[in-house]
């Protein structure tokens, strides 16, 4: 059966893994997309057109989900065209995870214990993550704070009125990112207006809002999960209509992923989650820029 | 033309009839929002700075500047000189403009000026230069008091910190980035 192959193949990477950590090798991650490779005779490079590069793994992972796998979690590679700055790489290292029968609260409870543990065995010193000036310690009890309340109490304004008037993101960042980041805690941003969640479930018995949170430390967003939306009907809608705005601000639309839409009727409830691992990194580290954190970045490459 | 794509830090682009250098730029993206371009820039005439933020789809017109080798002339009241060589045009600078260069600057000296378009905005030295000095204090020899530096005044008129041997008439090397005292030039 497929399902006792792919815990097989699970059972042999930690195998390898241990194997190599107990000799004292060094696991490394070096970019999977490069400008040139070594030249050989009989070997082709894959250049992907027409195919994508993943943005995230969630697609794939949510099929897994609907193939009546239960909890299933990856660390790989992702990439985003023109992303790049202090704080990102266009091609960036993503953990996500996923639980059946749950909703996004499990991940806030997974997030608190997987970012304790980290500290805990990887910083055992000093346990806390910081970023840039601001400490942040795990272990103290995690703040919550919806989107809508954040907005009003940090930037005196109604998120509805920003999001019509085109200043939600300046807003974010400008008041609602550094108020979060005055915080000894990890923060739990929530509940966020429904059109900023696309693949999210609204929350029962309120449309406006969907069940969505960002997780953020000293300021610095490290992860977003949200309960999932199954319904293909909906997911479909959503995508048709982040294509149409797509094409009014000048963006080729996108194609859509036919095969999940046709398997997402057979997903349960479910809750996902995709954190930054490289900004995890850094937060461990206390590193001011992402380029500390990576083997190669891609202006060295 | 330039785009958003573009902005990173050291790049020179032109904002309301000014050239304006990028000193720091960074890349803002919150929770699967848009792009912001977050950027802090420095008039390039009278130093000023500047915080923007851009979105996708903006674009920038470059700042036109030209380096020009050009022999430093005289100073005026508050002004410098400066002539090009080969076509004996002069451009002038006011003193606030030249900044820090004005004390390494000696008559006839060849510098690079940097030109927004017929204005002079700038000038690049050279990392260092050599300049005499001109009055400093004697070394008591045996002195005990511990100083291990003394003011000394060079030929354009600057006072730096020099070792407690350096004397009168001799020449000595200036790192122009940081203004101190570099070494002595022998002989």
């Amino acid at each position: 059966m497929k399902s006792d192959a792919l815990w097989l193949r699970a059972h042999i990477i930690r195998a390898i893994r241990d194997f190599f950590w107990k000799r004292g090798f060094l696991e490394v991650e070096t970019p999977l997309l490069i400008p040139a490779n070594a030249p050989e005779e009989h070997i082709n490079p894959v250049t992907p057109l027409p195919w994508q590069l993943q943005t995230s793994p969630e697609i794939c992972m949510k099929r897994l989900l609907c193939k009546g796998h239960q909890r299933l979690f990856q660390i790989s590679h992702c990439w985003r065209a023109q992303e790049r700055g202090s704080r990102h790489l266009s091609e960036f290292t993503m953990l996500e995870w996923y639980r059946a029968d749950s909703d996004y609260r499990s991940l806030m409870s997974d997030c608190e214990g997987l970012l304790q543990h980290v500290a805990a065995v990887c910083i055992p010193d000093n346990p806390v993550y910081r970023n840039k000036t601001e400490i942040v310690d795990p272990f103290k009890s995690w703040m919550s704070i919806s989107v809508q309340e954040a907005f009003l109490r940090f930037g005196q304004r109604e998120v509805s009125d920003c999001l019509r008037e085109g200043l939600y993101e300046e807003i974010l960042t400008a008041n609602v990112e550094p108020a979060l980041a005055a915080f000894d805690s990890p923060v739990i941003l929530m509940d966020y207006p429904a059109e900023l969640a696309s693949l999210a479930r609204t929350k029962p018995g309120n449309p406006e809002l969907a069940e969505r949170f960002e997780l953020y430390l000293g300021g610095l967003e490290l992860a977003n999960g949200f309960s999932e939306l199954n319904d293909p009907l909906e997911q479909r809608r959503r995508f048709e209509e982040a294509n149409r705005l797509r094409l009014e601000n000048g963006n080729a639309p996108l194609t859509l992923p036919e095969p999940f839409l046709r398997d997402l009727s057979d997903m349960p409830p479910s809750a996902g989650i995709a954190l930054g691992v490289d900004r995890l990194v850094m937060l461990a580290a206390g590193a001011d820029s992402i380029d500390e954190v990576v083997a190669f970045t891609p202006e060295e490459l | 033309m330039y785009t958003v794509a573009d902005l990173k830090k050291g790049l020179k682009i032109t904002l309301d009839g000014d050239p304006y250098l990028v000193v720091a730029f960074d890349f803002v993206k919150p929770g699967k929002g848009q792009a912001l371009y977050r950027t802090k820039m420095r008039n390039m005439i009278n130093g000023t700075l500047l915080d923007r933020t851009y979105r996708s789809g903006e674009t920038f017109d470059p700042a036109s500047l030209e380096e020009r080798q050009m022999e430093y002339l005289y100073k005026e009241g508050s002004h410098y000189t400066f002539m090009d060589q080969q076509t004996y045009e002069q451009v002038v600078m006011e003193e606030d403009t030249m900044g820090d260069a004005k004390n390494f600057l000696l008559e006839n000296c060849k510098v690079d000026v940097m030109l927004f378009g017929e204005k002079a905005i700038g000038v690049a030295l050279p990392n260092f230069v050599n300049l005499r000095v001109v009055e400093t204090e004697q070394w008591a020899k045996g002195d005990t008091s511990g100083n291990d530096s003394k003011p000394a005044t060079v030929e354009t008129g600057y006072v730096l910190r020099v070792p407690p041997f350096i004397e009168e008439g001799e020449l000595i090397v200036i790192d122009t980035r940081s203004g101190e005292y570099s070494t002595r030039v022998k002989g």
